[in-house]
């Protein structure tokens, strides 16, 4: 029973590293979507992120700097996308799937151009990466207090700062949208433009806005995976989590606390996945692994079709803003 | 406070107009919206501004309030030359917006309303309530009853509308503009917002109020100024004038206003109605147990507020969506939820449909009119052989419709969207008519169709009816409904409020029956 519950502090704590990228990219595409413009480019900035991150911090030894130029390319993505869908009012699903294609492509160009190892990063030294922190009076609390103790050692402690970062942009992200006069007009623009123009206050602009935090929060997670918990980016490491994360925001109706606890569970069922695999089960035998690897795929079909029919999404999503006559 | 300011602004010299607009321009295109138009607004009235549809009101209002940039000309508010950019020039000079189609976030409370865009501080408590207090006085002053919390989707139109209102007075507004604040209230509401815009001009406030209704325009305002294609034709104070003599400075001619149409020679029932009910895909019962008979020879008149069931019933009579309840039957056929029917098989028995959104449902616009014309009727023989079309023959039939419904442009050929409101719905009107029907199903036939094309549809609709045809009339316009109805049948929330026959009514009567007091309870408060 203790060894059960160990293994599951251990599969909590890995949730938490895996959800990390998705809670970020889903935060963004509150973010991009509260405001009215669908961003299926979550998983296409957070590649570019991710190769970014990797490559400057390899050139500069800092992972700071790395993180730096990351999200500002990120923002770049997202400025094209704006380009594309707010000013030039195309249509946003293929501007998204552009920016997708774009990452894909020019992530292994550029890093076969730049590193010749088949479109990776050469991989970074640990001074060059995010690393765990360890919390203080870790052996203290394990030996000291029951239970917390050993919960404070296996599933808090030894986090990088990124994943604190992810938790804390929920809240964040929370009180802007609820709490804040820029939240309210957020909320407003992703509902009904018009209103936000006849009180004066200029359409184009918002969305800008939240296009550009969404940039901010795809790029850290692109860092996150090149540079925290990867050692060095490797070609499509994104591997569909900006579509996860974006079935994560659906499925929390566009809202910051429930959007998070979809991304733990998809993280968890990952982490369960990655932990079962090769192990036998009683009655059932081992489980097949390509099984396993591609549960959260099918929870997310399954969810998205079933769940999700009576959720309704920001009403102007997806359609330029254009004044009438 | 506010007229303070405004007048240290002035420099304490008061011009008598609260806006004037000389020699203003603007054109969409090829379109002249507003030609040379000028206009003067005392401080302090209520200022009508009356029209057709497509007459130019709606684009000089959205120049005044800074949405559209005027080609050329000069606006003026309170004597002082002024250029507005964007709304929010428009907003900090005091002029206040109530649209035609409501600006408001639906899933946001009152309160988020109101603020949206003038909050004050970052954080949100704060503004919000300040807002409160504020708003809490300016609601007494003008007899504004709104309740701040709840949220603006679940609350009547009229009460939307005094959101709206309230959120121009909070940012300061001296001068309000009504872009056509009626169309959508019962007259009970209507009522209600005239003693609001009275209150309003007591305190000083100047009101300019858009509307093609007539009656409204003789109702409430001081002065009234008369649009017509673009150009501004008439500025007079209103108890110089008659509904008459506006209506004749609105078409260019003399028309009747409301003519009142001879009862028709009530036939046999044609479609009897028996408990229809109608659940949405939301579960809530659009249409509730609708019961009645409609015979040949007669115009039933369905009034209500739109959206209280009317489209519901429109779509299971025309055999689009099935009944979830009850059944209804033509001839000796039954139709109910198991056994529905489609469109199709409903135009064979002898039932046409005139829908209420002709673009949605009536028209496909880009295709061409002699396309558009046939929509539903191609398997007619004379219009093709079952696989290929007869282009001469559909062009010389549409032809022939377009000269005895008097559709201009008299272009077969002509794309559908590009024919004005009205005449687009005689296409649609003409088609569904040209099969003879024994049944006719029209919904809101006059929506954005300018007068001369009203009374040609209205006398299109009574010759039907004397030829014997049973026509369902659904109209959010009252006066239409009265003026050519026989009987009348009124809804609310989905469910029938009573029917009555037109001689044994009023206005009034009706107002409160849409409003959704049942007619024996209606006749009851009567007495």
């Amino acid at each position: 029973m203790t060894d059960f519950w160990f293994q599951f502090l251990l599969a909590l704590d890995s949730t938490l590293r895996v959800a990390t990228p998705l809670i970020f990219c889903a935060m963004a595409g509150i973010f991009s979507e509260r405001s009215g413009i669908i961003d299926i480019s979550l998983e296409g900035k957070m590649l570019m992120a991710a190769f970014v991150a990797a490559a400057t911090a390899y050139a500069t030894g800092s992972p700071w700097i790395g993180a730096i130029a990351a999200i500002i390319v990120s923002i770049l993505a997202s400025l094209i996308h704006g380009f594309a869908c707010i000013i030039h009012r195309g249509n946003q699903v293929i501007s998204g799937l552009a920016i997708n294609i774009l990452a894909s492509g020019l992530t292994v160009i550029i890093g076969i151009a730049l590193f010749r190892q088949g479109g990776q990063t050469p991989t970074l030294p640990r001074t060059s990466r995010f690393n765990s922190l360890e919390l203080p009076f870790v052996d203290f609390m394990e030996q000291n207090v029951p239970i917390f103790g050993i919960i404070y050692k296996e599933l808090l402690s030894d986090h990088n700062i990124l994943v604190w970062a992810a938790l804390a942009s929920v809240g964040v992200t929370f009180y802007i949208l609820f709490k804040t006069t820029f939240g309210l007009r957020l909320r407003a623009v992703g509902e009904k433009p018009e209103a936000i123009d006849s009180a004066g206050i200029s359409v184009t602009r918002m969305r800008f806005q939240a296009i550009i935090i969404a940039g901010i929060l795809c790029g850290l997670a692109g860092v996150y995976l090149s540079t925290a918990t990867g050692a060095g980016f490797v070609k499509e490491m994104t591997a569909g989590k900006g579509y996860i994360a974006l079935a994560a925001m659906i499925f929390g109706k566009w809202r910051p606390v429930p959007a998070l606890f979809a991304c733990l569970l998809f993280g968890f069922l990952e982490a369960v996945a990655a932990r079962v695999q090769g192990v036998e089960i009683m009655l059932i035998g081992e489980i097949s692994s390509d099984l396993l690897i591609a549960l959260p795929y099918l929870l997310t079909v399954i969810l998205l079709a079933g769940f999700i029919g009576g959720v309704t999404p920001p009403r102007a999503i997806g359609q330029p803003y254009i004044k009438e006559r | 406070m506010k007229k303070k300011i405004l007048e240290q602004k002035n420099g304490g010299q008061k011009s008598p107009f609260a806006v004037s607009l000389k020699s203003i321009c603007k054109s969409f295109g090829p379109v002249r919206a507003n030609d040379e138009i000028c206009l003067n607004v005392s401080s302090g009235t209520i200022h009508g501004i009356i029209g057709e549809n497509g007459a130019g009101k709606s684009t000089l209002m959205s120049i005044l309030y800074g949405f559209y940039q005027p080609d050329s000309g000069d606006i003026q508010v309170d004597g002082k030359a002024a250029i507005f950019k964007q709304p929010s020039d428009a907003i900090r000079l005091g002029i206040g917006m109530v649209h035609q189609h409501f600006m408001l976030v639906p899933n946001f409370t009152a309160l988020e309303n109101i603020i949206l865009g003038s909050e004050g501080k970052m954080g949100l408590k704060n503004g919000l309530q300040n807002a409160k207090l504020k708003l809490e006085e300016l609601k007494s002053t003008y007899g504004l009853e709104v309740d701040l919390d709840n949220v603006t989707e679940d609350l009547p139109v009229g009460i939307q509308q005094r959101i709206e209102i309230l959120k121009a007075l909070y940012r300061g507004a001296r001068v309000l503009i009504l872009d056509e604040p009626t169309g959508v209230l019962t007259p009970q509401e209507t009522d209600q917002l005239f003693e609001i815009l009275l209150a309003l001009k007591s305190e000083g406030v100047t009101i300019l109020l858009i509307t093609h209704k007539l009656h409204e325009i003789m109702a409430i305002t001081d002065e009234v100024s008369v649009m017509r294609q673009g150009k501004m034709v008439a500025n007079t104070l209103t108890k110089k004038t008659s509904p008459e003599w506006l209506a004749e400075q609105m078409v260019g001619r003399s028309v009747l206003v409301n003519t009142k149409y001879e009862s028709g020679k009530v036939g046999s029932v044609a479609l009897s109605a028996d408990g229809i009910g109608v659940t949405d895909k939301r579960g809530f019962d659009s249409l509730k147990n609708a019961t009645f008979e409609l015979r040949s020879g007669e115009i039933l008149g369905i009034a209500g507020i739109a959206g209280n069931g009317q489209s519901e019933l429109l779509s299971v009579l025309s055999g689009i969506t099935p009944p979830s309840r009850g059944n209804f039957r033509i001839n000796d056929k039954i139709f109910d939820s198991k056994n529905h029917c489609s469109p199709g098989l409903m135009r064979e028995l002898g039932l046409s449909h005139v829908p209420e959104d002709r673009h949605a449902e009536g028209l496909v616009l880009p295709f061409q009119a002699f396309e558009s014309v046939i929509l539903g009727y191609e398997k007619n023989p004379s219009f093709g052989t079952g696989f290929f079309t007869k282009p001469e023959q559909i062009q010389a039939h549409c032809a022939r419709l377009q000269d005895s419904f008097d559709v201009r442009p008299q272009n077969p050929t002509l794309i559908s969207s590009q024919f004005s409101g009205g005449n687009q719905q005689k296409l649609v009107l003409s088609r569904e008519i040209s099969s003879a029907p024994k049944i006719l199903l029209v919904g809101q036939p006059t929506r954005g169709v300018d007068i001369g094309a009203i009374e040609f549809i209205h006398k299109t609709l009574i010759k039907m009816r004397d030829s014997g045809c049973a026509i369902l009339l659904v109209s959010v316009e009252l006066e239409e409904i009265l003026s050519l109805s026989d009987r009348i049948l009124v809804m609310n929330s989905g469910e029938i409020m009573g029917i009555v026959s037109k001689a044994n009514t009023t206005k009034a009567m009706l107002g409160k029956m849409m409003a959704g007091i049942p007619l024996e309870k209606a006749i009851e408060e009567k007495n």
